[in-house]
């Protein structure tokens, strides 16, 4: 059965693919993003970064930079103004547990790029000038940021990170079991460090109005996030702290949390009282937020057949010296795979750098990329196809949370119609069997999983005289489609065309919502947006049954249909009323609701929810050269209804090629002599160009969910878990050589 | 970005003078390596000598090969119909560096002056004898992935980023320059230099001379060549090694051969012995595999997972190839990727 | 001050300029480090082109001068003196459609969702007319790579791809 939304039971626009509603605005260049408004007299922030890793500020010269006409102040730890001084006040609604970094708080400097001054000038070249004459001395301490050596002082987090799974507890004997088994395999997995690099760099935009309140843009993926923490930094009522943030340049988890530069911008327009914008530069997104490190070991003991009998999954992580940054990495092993003896274990270690933070798929794309190569070693190590391995172990029941069975999980139809797409028939098993002139041909699949969530949600609906109805709450639009999706949704329930419907988004006057993230957005404004707009349906419904001579009058509202802009009886579309002529007979301007959608409890009592994908890669590499051409990707998903083919096809296509750049290219190249990034910009930091992206085929599989009324599952993550494995395991295929450090390149193959 | 003075000059005179004029110096055309320097800080000219205007972006023939003007820009030279026809090895390695934008503004005077794109260079918080000089070499020992194998010091293990300069020295450019004392003409394998003791000298230029103009010789290598370049992605990134290969062959008989590398040097890398040694051999695998030895068995790596030893072998497998697309006349495709 | 061939100008002095902008000529006072990427989004409040990287890396300021596509970060105000400048703002203009309506691209990158969340697009728009204007690259390992300095993190390219066939197709709108 198939989710509907109208209520006709019929959908004209959910399910069907549209184009962007906020297309028009970005092809012309009128989206404006948080470092492009403007205010008068604003003044701009240039931020100094910390040479040294570890240590302290010796002393600070900024005499220089103050003489340069235009320069209002220079911000350091030793002019700073006060601000809140418990680490609580610190604590962003999605911080982990910790003590936040604190920008400009003493002399401390806690890792490489650390921002240690701010320079705020007239305008931003001045403001860039005068930040390269600010002289800063340290005293130097050898810096700690090799994972590897800080291993051994490796730690189980004291406190959870809130919403982060611990791994669930063994069960059977893994140890005893993987000794015994007739086919073993143990190896160490990693990959390198990614950095997010969302193509807007972060800005923050803080404007004092008139009256003493601050309107603030900031690129963020939840505005209420930045406004509750810009209260509680710098004691301000919440009403006095408007965020906004329409567009959003891309984030992929590096907007999930408030970043230095809004701490900064607010910092210096409260000190001088104008409005101050700070925009990071692109080297500089090297100084928060990244995808961290992880030194994975998967142990594998299966019998002949690759029946699995034990299977252990170690992870080591790395988080700040001061704040426990924690993932789901190992968990996966255990959801993915049916096992009788099975160990997950996580823990942290603490290096010299900023705290990492989600990216895209966090701990999943470096888990799964981790179990997916081992079950390919299986695979060839027994012998099997590497998708009769997977549905031979596959399970229907979730075995880290007590054996509860999956709200849905098309998984096996992901492999194949992935399969028969890709033509994975065709393949000879046998590594280096397939060539094309000089180049060997590799073809591999893996499998993705991420989360399916739904979060506390607000939206709210007003209907307008003029029949116009607007929608929307706070979450942000990454470029993930919300605006479109929440239109669609809207127009359906009110059986109104799109154009009359406008989504409002990005602003702390609008209903709570979360931040975007963790592919819940659909779900959780998606629902309750439908609600709120269910809600003006039946007001508007009321309003018309009053009506004089109304030829619903006598009608329920389940025997109702809203199209076209008028509610009708269903199946009698004479007998009806418009909306305006509605509000016009009962003289209100409008029809309003607020709406809240939370998860489902007794759906999540009794199932685990999970999206899925099989993706297939096909990679072409030069033998003697080793240079990769990934010539073809398919990933076939199973998220629940998509709502919208055109950019929910757009989300996967981005996560493959986020993955493809994983699997590939991308590595935060760390110099631990001095613990700095040292390929620190979009030149040497390699993120896939348009010449390295080929066929990506998306299939989206049936099937229906009902951990919400949409019956949707999220997206924005699914595309990238698992690609990296496809594409290392199509590699092997091809060269016969097992690459299990990220990125593949062209050292590890030909080395 | 540094406060600078700007002189916009009309005559070669002009420029010059202008340059001598003030401290610190530099011309600027395109801009494209310049700019991003300045603003790195990297870069802190007193002076900015606008030669945009001066009229030197014309293409030329002469005495039997061509003149490129110093201002004709990556994407006016590599198009060029004469260009295209009589030096596609010059054409094919612009077309595989930088992106259509930068190509579109970046000089040919220019790119012979670009430089290295060393991640402890371009980082002011790191020691850097080519910036600051005497404050040591922060590669050496560190992420050396993308640096020199040929030609280092121990002062300095930067390589020259520019892919036109590699077919360049292939090709036997001869550089010509306008300076204080005159003009003079440099052979292009003698305008760049290798690091020694003075890394902070990326040529020969003396100061303020003023590259005019870059002439190509007669001998185009225009039937067999190519410019086969290998990187950590398929476009718009620096060579980890590059091959510019011309051959002149006597039925399948090497009768002159020329090669040039590229992201293994402070220079374009060429070795006349190599060279020598191919000239009168079959133009088969077991000659390239010959000279591609002799060449690689003077590389010097730096060690460890972050270092450059895979680039040796990658070298010498790049040179057999790039050999071996030359002399059977199939040079490496711009777009399609897949090596020949 | 009126910039004069040969004299240098002084660090603290704005030079006068003349720029055609989007159609519109625009006379202005510049100092001499101002980007054209600065000039636009800090100065002239068109934010359409967009700062990615700031150094050539990425593509986002791509703008076209007298018709070529050019990082804009890249490119000082002040030697540009005199020249035609079209950015996302003016594309619509420059099909000669009138001003409400969209550059064919424009058209093409909504219909093949060439786009997440946008900031690339306004570089790989004007990116993709220059290519046009080029003729140098017509299938689409040749858009590919001649599409290479354009970043999009949000991973659009084979949409972008899809965009740039079909406007060729359509005669190019130029």
């Amino acid at each position: 059965m198939t989710q509907t939304f109208s209520s006709t039971g019929r959908d004209r626009f959910v399910g069907t693919p549209r184009s962007r509603v906020d297309g028009p605005a970005k092809v012309t260049g009128l989206a404006k993003y948080a470092g492009e408004f403007t205010a008068p007299g604003l003044l701009h922030g240039s931020v100094v970064s910390s040479a040294i890793a570890r240590g302290r500020i010796a002393a600070i010269d900024s005499a220089a930079a103050e003489a340069v006409p235009g320069v209002a102040k220079v911000l350091t730890h030793a002019n700073r103004p006060r601000t809140a001084w418990l680490d609580y006040n610190y604590q962003d609604a999605v911080a982990p547990p910790g003590s936040p970094f604190r920008a400009l708080y003493d002399d401390k400097i806690h890792y490489s790029g650390q921002p240690v001054a701010l320079v705020v000038a007239e305008d931003f070249e001045t403001a860039r000038y005068a930040a390269t004459l600010v002289r800063v001395e340290y005293e130097a301490e050898t810096p700690e940021t090799d994972l590897a050596a800080a291993a051994g002082s490796a730690y189980d987090p004291p406190k959870k990170r809130n919403g982060i799974k611990p791994p669930p507890k063994p069960w059977g004997d893994a140890e005893a079991v993987f000794d015994t088994s007739a086919v073993k395999l143990r190896h160490e997995y990693t990959l390198a460090v990614e950095h997010h690099n969302p193509m807007e760099p972060h800005a923050s935009t803080v404007v004092v109005e008139e009256d003493g309140s601050y309107t603030v843009y900031d690129k963020i993926q939840g505005v209420s996030n930045s406004q509750g923490y810009l209260a509680s930094v710098f004691g301000l009522a919440k009403d006095t702290v408007r965020v906004m943030n329409p567009y959003l340049g891309g984030a992929f988890g590096s907007g999930l949390r408030p970043q230095y530069q809004l701490f900064l911008a607010m910092l210096a327009a409260r000190d001088l009282g104008r409005s101050v914008r700070v925009v990071l530069t692109r080297d500089q997104m090297w100084s928060f937020s990244f995808r961290p490190e992880s030194l994975q070991t998967v142990g594998l003991g299966a019998d002949r057949d690759g029946t699995l009998q034990a299977l252990s999954h170690d992870a080591v992580q790395q988080t700040s010296r001061f704040e426990d940054y924690q993932e789901v990495v190992v968990n996966w092993s255990g959801v993915l795979y049916k096992c009788s003896n099975v160990a997950l274990t996580y823990r942290l270690a603490q290096l010299d750098t900023p705290t990492p933070a989600d990216m895209r798929a966090p701990g999943a794309v470096t888990g799964v990329f981790a179990i997916e190569t081992a079950m390919d070693e299986l695979a060839y190590a027994t012998g099997l196809d590497p998708i009769q391995l997977r549905l031979k172990n596959y399970t229907e029941a979730d075995q880290t949370a007590e054996d509860k069975p999956f709200g849905s999980k098309a998984l096996k139809a992901c492999f194949a119609e992935g399969a028969e797409r890709f033509g994975w028939a065709e393949r000879n098993p046998e590594p280096r069997s397939m060539r094309e002139g000089r180049e060997l041909v590799g073809w591999g699949v893996a499998t993705g999983i991420w989360e399916s969530m739904m979060m506390q949600s607000g939206a709210h609906a007003i209907l307008g005289a003029d029949g116009r109805l607007e929608v929307g709450n706070s979450t942000g639009d990454l470029g993930t489609g919300t605006y479109t999706i929440l239109t669609q949704i809207a127009a359906d329930t009110l059986g109104l065309p799109m154009e009359d419907v406008t989504t409002k988004l990005g602003d702390t006057r609008l209903p709570e919502a979360p931040v975007a993230g963790g592919s819940w957005t659909a779900a959780s404004s998606g629902t309750a947006v439908m609600k709120a707009c269910r809600d003006v349906a039946e007001q508007a419904f009321k309003l018309a049954r009053t009506m004089e001579d109304s030829p619903l009058a006598n009608v329920d509202f389940e025997r109702v249909a809203f199209a076209k802009g008028r509610i009708e009886v269903a199946g009698d579309p004479t007998r009806g009323v418009a909306l305006v002529d509605v509000l016009r007979a009962a003289g209100v301007d409008k029809l309003e609701a607020t709406a809240e959608a939370g998860p489902d409890k007794d759906f999540n009592a009794k199932y685990e929810a999970y999206t899925h994908s099989a993706i297939f890669a096909e990679v072409k590499i030069d033998e003697e050269l080793g240079q990769v051409r990934l010539t073809r990707i398919v990933s076939a998903i199973a998220a629940g209804k998509v709502l919208n083919p055109k950019t929910a096809r757009s989300q996967i296509l981005g996560g493959v090629v986020m993955g493809i750049g994983s699997a590939l290219e991308e590595e935060s190249m760390m110099d631990t002599r001095i613990g700095r990034f040292m390929n620190h910009n979009l030149g040497e930091y390699h993120v896939p160009v348009n010449a390295d992206i080929h066929d990506i085929e998306v299939i989206f599989v049936e099937e229906e969910d009902r951990a919400n009324p949409l019956g949707v599952k999220g997206l924005g993550e699914i595309g990238v878990v698992g690609t990296a494995a496809a594409i290392a395991n199509a590699v092997f295929h091809a060269t016969g050589k097992r690459i299990r450090h990220l990125p593949i390149t062209v050292d590890k193959i030909i080395g | 970005m540094n406060r600078f003075e700007y002189v916009r000059a009309g005559t070669v005179a002009e420029a010059v003078q202008a340059f001598a004029g003030a401290e610190g110096s530099r011309f600027i055309a395109g801009g494209t390596n310049l700019i991003d320097l300045m603003k790195y800080d990297v870069e802190r000219p007193g002076r900015l000598v606008d030669i945009t205007r001066l009229p030197l972006d014309r293409i030329e023939e002469r005495d039997g090969g061509l003149r490129l003007g110093a201002l004709a820009t990556n994407a006016a030279v590599a198009y060029d119909a004469r260009v295209q026809s009589r030096y596609p090895l010059l054409a094919n390695a612009i077309l595989a560096g930088a992106s259509a934008q930068l190509r579109n503004a970046a000089s040919t005077g220019g790119n012979l002056l670009q430089r290295t794109r060393c991640y402890y260079f371009y980082d002011t918080a790191t020691p850097c004898n080519k910036r600051e000089p005497g404050s040591g070499c922060s590669a050496i020992g560190g992420i050396a992935r993308i640096h020199a194998i040929f030609g280092t010091s121990a002062h300095c293990i930067a390589t020259h980023p520019s892919d036109m300069c590699v077919a360049l020295a292939a090709l036997e450019a001869v550089v010509q320059v306008s300076g204080p004392k005159g003009e003079r003409s440099i052979p292009i394998a003698d305008f760049h230099r290798l690091p020694g003791n003075t890394p902070e000298q990326d040529t020969n230029l003396k100061p303020g001379e003023i590259v005019v103009a870059v002439d190509l010789p007669a001998r185009d290598f225009g039937s067999h060549y190519t410019y086969l370049k290998l990187r950590d992605r398929l476009s718009y990134a620096f060579a980890l090694v590059s091959v510019a290969a011309g051959l002149e062959l006597d039925g399948d008989q090497v009768k002159t051969a020329r090669l040039a590398l590229g992201g293994v040097a402070h220079k374009p890398w060429r070795n006349r012995k190599a060279e020598a040694l191919l000239q009168g051999k079959p133009a088969n695998r077991e000659s390239f595999q010959a000279a591609a030895d002799l060449i690689v068995a003077e590389a010097k790596t730096q060690g460890g997972p972050q270092g450059n030893a895979f680039k040796v072998e990658l070298a010498r497998r790049a040179i057999v190839r790039g050999l071996e697309q030359a002399a059977a006349g199939t040079p490496q495709s711009i777009s399609d990727k897949r090596i020949q | 001050m009126l910039i004069e061939s040969g004299s240098p100008v002084a660090a603290d002095t704005r030079i006068g300029i003349s720029l055609t902008i989007n159609g519109h000529r625009r006379d202005l006072q510049v100092a001499p480090w101002t980007t054209l990427l600065d000039l636009l989004r800090e100065h002239l409040d068109l934010t359409g082109t967009k700062k990615g990287c700031d150094h050539g890396q990425c593509g986002a300021c791509t703008v076209l001068v007298n018709g070529t596509r050019v990082n804009s970060c890249l490119t000082l105000a002040v030697m540009k003196d005199g020249a035609e400048i079209t950015t996302v703002e003016g594309l619509a203009g420059l099909a000669g459609t009138g001003s409400n309506s969209l550059h064919p691209i424009q058209e093409a990158f909504i219909e093949h969702d060439a786009f997440q969340c946008g900031y690339c697009t306004p570089g790989q728009l004007c990116s993709s007319v220059g290519l046009i204007n080029e003729g140098h690259a017509r299938s689409r390992d040749e858009i590919r790579e001649a599409m290479s300095g354009n970043i999009c993190r949000c991973g659009a390219y084979t949409n972008i791809v899809d965009a740039i066939e079909d406007v060729m197709s359509q005669g190019g709108g130029r």
